[in-house]
C-alpha cells in the first residue's frame, strides 16, 4: 500500500490548490464589494448605521476565524438549508474578509484632508457623488498596497475550511499523510505551496508601500 | 418546522469551558512572552548580529508569514516526529504559537529599531556604551514605545489564531467547544456562547495591553 511516490502526492496537492485559489478568490471578491458596502455605511454620518456597521466588525474581528466558520456551518442548517462545506466556508470567509477591508478602507477614507469632503459638498455633490468622485479615487490610491498585503491573509484563512470538510490544500494534506504515513513530506510541499500563492503576493505589496513611501 | 435555541443545555458544561478558557488565556501569555523573546532576538540579529545571520532569520520570517497557521501546527505536531522530535499536543501548541509569533514580532520589532535615529546610536557612541548597553537603554527602549500598539493588535490576532490548536486536541476553548457540542449536539448554541467568550476575551486582553502599555511607556 506504501507506494505512493513523491510524484503522486505532489500532483495531488496541486490539483487541490485549485480548490483553496477558488475559495480564496471568492473570499476576497465577495468580500471586497460587501466591504465596500461597510465602508460607505461606516463614514455616512447616520449614527446608527455607522454603530451598527462598527458592531459588525468587532465581531468579526474579535472572534477566531474558525468560529465564524462552524457558526455558519451550523448556524445556516439550522434554517433548514442544507449546508455544504463550500457555502458555509464561503460564506464565513466572505464576511470575515469584509469586516478586515472595511477597516482598512476606511483608514484610507480618513487619512485624506478633511478639506476634500467640505470642498466636495460646496459643489452641491450628494454623498454617494462625493464619495465616488472625489473620496474613493483618492483613497484607493492609498489602499492598494494593505489591500494586497490583506489577500495574504484570505489565502492563509481558507486553511481553516478544511476543518469543517472543505477539501482544499490543507484538507488534501491531511488526507495525504493518512494515506502515506509520510507527514514530513507532506506537510513540507503544503507549507511550500502556500509560500508559493503567499509570498509573491507579499513581495509585491511591500513594493508597492516603498513606491507609494517615495512618490510621497 | 422552526428550530428553538436551549442554551440552558450548555450550563452543566461549563467547567469544561472553564478549562479551555484557562488553557488559552495561558497558552496567549506563555506566548506572547516567548514570541517577543524570539522576536526581540530576530530583531536584534537582523539589524546588528552578523551578515550571515540576516537571511537565516529573514527567511523563517518569510516562511513563517507566508503559510497559515494550521499548516505549521501540523508540522510541529505531525511532521516532526517523523524527524524524531516528538512533542505532546499542548506542548506542539505552545511550540506553534511562539514559532508564529516570534516570527510576526522580529518584523514589527525590526520596524521599530529601524524608526530610531542614527544620530541616538552616534550619541550612545560617544558615551562609550557598549553595544549591549546601546542595544538595551537606547534602540530597544524607542523601538518598543513606537512598536507597542502593532506588537498588542499581533498578539490579539495570535490568540484568536490559536483557536486551531483544539486541531491536535490540545485542550484550548475551542476544544471545549468542540467537546461540549459532540455530547449535547447543541452545536450552533455552543459555538455562539464561545465565540462570544473570545469576543470579551479579546475586548479584555486589548484593554490589559493598554494598561500595561501606559505604565511601561509613561507619557513623560
Amino acid at each position: 500500500m506504501n507506494d505512493f511516490s513523491f510524484w503522486v502526492i505532489l500532483s495531488n496537492l496541486l490539483l487541490a490548490t485549485r480548490w483553496t485559489v477558488l475559495l480564496s478568490l471568492v473570499a476576497f471578491v465577495c468580500g471586497g464589494a460587501v466591504g465596500l458596502a461597510l465602508l460607505f455605511a461606516r463614514v455616512s454620518k447616520i449614527r446608527w448605521l455607522d454603530t451598527a456597521t462598527r458592531a459588525y466588525i468587532e465581531f468579526f474581528q474579535g472572534t477566531p476565524l474558525l468560529m465564524q466558520l462552524f457558526l455558519f456551518f451550523f448556524g445556516v442548517a439550522l434554517l433548514g438549508i442544507e449546508v455544504s462545506p463550500w457555502l458555509a466556508a464561503s460564506l464565513a470567509l466572505t464576511f470575515w474578509t469584509s469586516a478586515f477591508l472595511a477597516e482598512i478602507w476606511r483608514g484610507c477614507v480618513e487619512s485624506l484632508p478633511k478639506g476634500q469632503w467640505e470642498a466636495a459638498e460646496t459643489l452641491a455633490l450628494s454623498y454617494i457623488e462625493q464619495m465616488r468622485y472625489v473620496i474613493l479615487p483618492q483613497a484607493l490610491r492609498i489602499a492598494i498596497p494593505p489591500t494586497v498585503g490583506f489577500s495574504v491573509q484570505v489565502i492563509k484563512g481558507t486553511a481553516l475550511a478544511s476543518i469543517i470538510g472543505f477539501v482544499d490544500l490543507t484538507k488534501a494534506g491531511t488526507m495525504l499523510n493518512n494515506a502515506t504515513f509520510r507527514p514530513f513530506l507532506v506537510y513540507s510541499l503544503v507549507a511550500l505551496i502556500y509560500f508559493a500563492l503567499c509570498y509573491p503576493l507579499s513581495w509585491y505589496a511591500h513594493r508597492l508601500e516603498r513606491q507609494f513611501n517615495v512618490a510621497r | 418546522m422552526t428550530y428553538k435555541l436551549q442554551f440552558a443545555e450548555l450550563l452543566p458544561y461549563w467547567d469544561v469551558l472553564l478549562h479551555g478558557l484557562i488553557f488559552t488565556i495561558v497558552l496567549t501569555i506563555v506566548s506572547t512572552i516567548g514570541g517577543i523573546a524570539v522576536g526581540t532576538a530576530g530583531a536584534a540579529a537582523r539589524t546588528f548580529g552578523p551578515k550571515w545571520l540576516d537571511p537565516i532569520v529573514a527567511a523563517y520570517v518569510e516562511i513563517i508569514r507566508n503559510t497559515p497557521f494550521i499548516v505549521q501546527l501540523f508540522f510541529i505536531f505531525f511532521g516532526l516526529p517523523a524527524a524524531g522530535v516528538k512533542l505532546s499536543e499542548t506542548a506542539a501548541a505552545f511550540l506553534a504559537m511562539v514559532v508564529n509569533l516570534g516570527a510576526y514580532s522580529t518584523e514589527i520589532i525590526r520596524a521599530g529599531i529601524e524608526a530610531v535615529p542614527k544620530g541616538h546610536l552616534e550619541a550612545a557612541e560617544s558615551l562609550a556604551m557598549t553595544r549591549m548597553q546601546i542595544l538595551r537603554h537606547v534602540v530597544l527602549k524607542q523601538a518598543f514605545q513606537k512598536i507597542y500598539p502593532a506588537l498588542a493588535s499581533q498578539i490579539i490576532i495570535v490568540m484568536l489564531g490559536s483557536a486551531v490548536v483544539s486541531q491536535i486536541s490540545a485542550e484550548d476553548l475551542t476544544y471545549a467547544a468542540n467537546y461540549i457540542q459532540s455530547r449535547n449536539f447543541r452545536a450552533f448554541e455552543v459555538y455562539l456562547v464561545v465565540a462570544l467568550l473570545y469576543l470579551l476575551l479579546a475586548i479584555a486582553a486589548r484593554a490589559v495591553l493598554r494598561g500595561i502599555g501606559r505604565v511601561i511607556f509613561p507619557k513623560a
